[in-house]
């Protein structure tokens, strides 16, 4: 190893690191201006133009508050779980490609942290941690409701869980590939979404329930458990929870366009490879757009629901749609011919269509 | 730090110690605090939730945050003066409880009510029951999450306290309505106000709908959840929108109309099955049927004096001051004295966006109330809370004080 490629990495990670809380504190902002425009309001307008220095005052205001540790509580895992749930969130991103490799001062930079063998792996290893910052945090305040939340993000977690990692299956499948450049390389001509409807659609939902996010903010509820796991958190120890959060949603959707939506895949790439980190920003605003829009809208689904539906709805989708998927390949294998690849999504559909008519209205099926 | 969870200190249970179960003494069950201050108790209601895991074992609520003595506060203030003490119970129905308390009045000195005023009281009242149910509909859609239904109600109620402001003043604190009729004429933009309300506010209600009544998720929330069977809601003595979803067709402006009520044709939404779900439709339906109420009353709407003429109980306009001796005493007499009330007691009931809002008022020969009391309905329908709670999770509680619509104001005047 060469002092130009430590170099090359170190500049690397801080980039993204910086890349990543900019876009945390300007996500905020989207989100506040976004939801404004929603609910016929105008949204913060106040701090610099169009509000855009909003980000900043918020951070001077929470730097600058005092921060309280309650008398009973667990002061040294009160002080780390913050940590514990926002550096996963940071570090998540180190595989994830956001442009093709550019020639820059006659070297090749690969613009991704590390191209990791087994990628998405280390993706659902590494999402899974920051769960125990949550819970965590919940059981050191010592609060009653801090614990619900607590409580609940663990038992949203094991119902989610699977099945994210079910849909991570589908293009894992089609590419012969853990590797996240090699998933991305594969989808030269066509997004996996086309071959993965249903398995883009469980991800989706799966990682709103990763991220915290409605309607499956239950951890947070802020009508019900008042603020839930960070009840008892002030200044930059709460902001630290809300980064994680923030960092979570742009990495989760840095995830789904890399697995289902090309990653940054998009015409005239290969000639200009500096167009793909703009593909891949484009494609991963579009998420985002998608989880504010959902939080406007839906109501909260209640948590035993939540497991009901992961552990009988979800998890049975994600189940066959691995099952499928795999058919489908094996088909195309077998016959030599990648026609039969269309085999999935037609025979995706139908059971998603299946599973849907026998819920029929109601989310979990029956009730308690 | 697992020693403190358990064993817990009885000395901190203040007056609730002998109502909860020996379990929670004993640390089998979670003692949770819920309230005064918390985003979802409507006010300053306080909840002592015992729970096992999340499920609700027992909920007992501890009202009197917000007492302010209004009753008490009435019986020194003559019957004109304590119009404005009315304003402060129940702060969603304010008009409502104008038009109960002034019906009191008039019926204990029998005092007449010009047609006019008697409409537009009909049309105030209807619009302050649909900006009360607007207030109800975004908090119970912000109890579940949904935000935005809470924003978009919020926009019409704004139009509807705008015409309050525009015929008395104020948006809120009324104090329109006196005994005898009105405080004074609407103004002449009131009718155009109304009429544009009526005719953007259906398209409104179907936009609501459209966000909640066939959302999986909202009726996953709702459907099923906290039922309330009729006989139950009677022996609790529930009324309003509570009642009627659960099948029993009570409807105070239908069984003893006031104010000219019977002149108007509407319907009584009702539903069957009694929960959440059920609670909502009804009151989404009552919107509808007070647009119908409102714009019979505007079409119908007579010309004439607004206030009765009666000068031993109704102050003279200003106008005849500068002329008339009569007048100048009777001015002076209304507003240093009062006017006296003969001895016997009266209770008069309406219905209010709640249910049924009554006042018993006594009066003892002189020119103040001897004693006055209100039912209010979110008093009563709040107790039938424990009822409804057990066994359901602390995220149905939350739905739940969202749909028995109390309001904090009216339960502790």
């Amino acid at each position: 190893m060469d002092w130009a490629s430590l170099a090359e990495w170190t500049l690397k990670s801080f980039a993204l690191i910086f890349a990543l809380l900019g876009g945390f504190a300007y996500l905020t902002l989207f989100e506040r201006k976004l939801i404004a425009r929603f609910q016929v309001r105008i949204g913060p307008n106040r701090a610099g133009p169009f509000g855009l220095l909003q980000p900043v005052a918020d951070g001077i205001k929470l730097i600058f508050k005092e921060e309280l540790i309650p008398a009973q509580a667990d002061k040294i895992i009160f002080i780390l779980a913050p940590i514990i749930t926002v550096v996963p969130a940071l570090v998540i991103m180190a595989v994830v490609p956001f442009g093709p490799p550019i020639q820059l001062f006659g070297r090749t930079i690969s613009l991704q942290i590390i191209d990791l063998n087994v990628g998405v792996l280390y993706i659902m290893a590494i999402a899974s941690v920051s769960v125990y910052g949550i819970v965590l945090a919940g059981w050191s305040s010592n609060n009653k409701y801090a614990t619900l939340g607590g409580i609940r993000s663990s038992a949203q977690m094991i119902s989610y869980e699977l099945a994210l990692g079910l849909a991570f299956t589908g293009p894992v499948l089609l590419t012969s590939s853990l590797s996240l450049a090699e998933i991305v390389e594969a989808q030269r001509h066509i997004w996996f979404v086309l071959y993965q409807p249903v398995g883009a659609f469980i991800f989706w939902i799966s990682t709103l329930a990763e991220v915290n996010r409605a309607p499956f903010d239950m951890p947070e509820a802020e009508q019900e458990l008042t603020a839930g796991y960070h009840t008892e958190y002030s200044g930059m120890k709460f902001a630290l929870f809300f980064m994680a959060e923030y960092i979570k949603m742009i990495a989760v959707s840095a995830i789904a366009v890399t697995l289902f939506f090309g990653g940054y895949r998009g015409p005239f790439v290969d000639q200009v490879p500096l167009l793909g980190p703009i593909y891949f920003l484009l494609k991963v605003v579009g998420f985002l757009f998608l989880m504010v829009w959902v939080r406007a809208t839906l109501p909260r689904i209640r948590y035993d629901r939540l497991m009901a539906f992961g552990w009988k709805v979800l998890f049975s989708l994600a189940l066959g749609n691995a099952m499928l998927t795999a058919l489908g390949v094996l088909l195309a294998d077998m016959f030599q011919n990648s026609l039969w690849l269309w085999s999935i999504p037609v025979t995706t559909i139908a059971f998603f269509l299946l599973v849907a008519y026998l819920m029929r209205g109601s989310i979990a099926g029956g009730n308690r | 730090m697992a020693e403190n969870t358990t064993q817990l200190d009885v000395s901190m249970l203040d007056g609730f110690t002998r109502l909860v179960t020996e379990d929670a003494l004993q640390g089998k069950t979670m003692l949770l605090n819920m309230g005064p201050q918390h985003p979802s108790t409507h006010g300053v209601l306080r909840l002592l939730l015992e729970l096992d895991g999340e499920y609700v074992v027992n909920v007992i609520p501890d009202i009197g945050f917000l007492h302010t003595g209004v009753e008490k506060h009435m019986e020194y203030k003559t019957f004109e003066k304590a119009v404005v003490m009315t304003d402060r119970l129940d702060y969603l129905n304010n008009i409502g409880n104008n038009l109960v308390y002034c019906l009191a009045v008039e019926k204990l000195v029998e005092l007449d009510v010009p047609p006019r005023a008697q409409a537009i009281r009909v049309i105030l009242t209807e619009l302050q029951r649909i900006a009360s149910h607007l207030v109800w509909l975004g908090t119970h859609a912000l109890d579940l999450a949904a935000m935005s239904v809470f924003l978009y109600c919020f926009r019409e109620r704004e139009m509807i306290l705008d015409i309050m402001e525009m015929c008395s003043g104020q948006r809120m604190m009324t104090s329109y309505f006196r005994p005898g009729g009105l405080w004074r004429d609407v103004p002449v933009e009131f009718e155009d106000a109304v009429r544009q309300f009526l005719r953007i506010f259906p398209a409104r209600i179907d936009e609501y709908e459209s966000l909640l009544t066939k959302n999986p998720l909202f009726i996953e929330r709702t459907k099923h959840i906290g039922v309330l069977k009729a006989e139950d809601a009677i022996r609790w003595g529930v009324t309003g929108p509570s009642l009627r979803a659960s099948g029993v067709a009570h409807d105070l402006r239908k069984v003893q109309p006031y104010s000219g009520y019977e002149q108007y044709d509407f319907d009584i939404p009702t539903h069957t099955d009694g929960d959440t779900y059920a609670r909502y439709l009804v009151r989404i339906e009552e919107m509808r049927q007070s647009l119908r109420i409102i714009q019979q009353a505007l079409d119908k709407l007579p010309y004439g004096p607004t206030r009765s003429n009666n000068r031993k109980f109704v102050p003279p306009p200003r106008s005849e001051l500068a002329t008339s001796m009569e007048a100048v005493i009777h001015h002076f007499k209304l507003f240093t004295e009062g006017f006296p009330a003969p001895k016997g007691a009266v209770y008069v009931a309406v219905e209010s966006p709640r249910g049924e809002l009554g006042v018993y008022l006594e009066g003892d020969g002189g020119p103040k109330p001897y004693r006055i009391h209100w039912r209010t309905p979110s008093f009563a329908n709040l107790q039938v809370l424990k009822l409804l709670a057990k066994g359901h999770l602390v995220a149905d509680l939350v739905a739940l004080i969202g749909t028995l619509d109390i309001v904090l104001g009216d339960i502790d005047r």
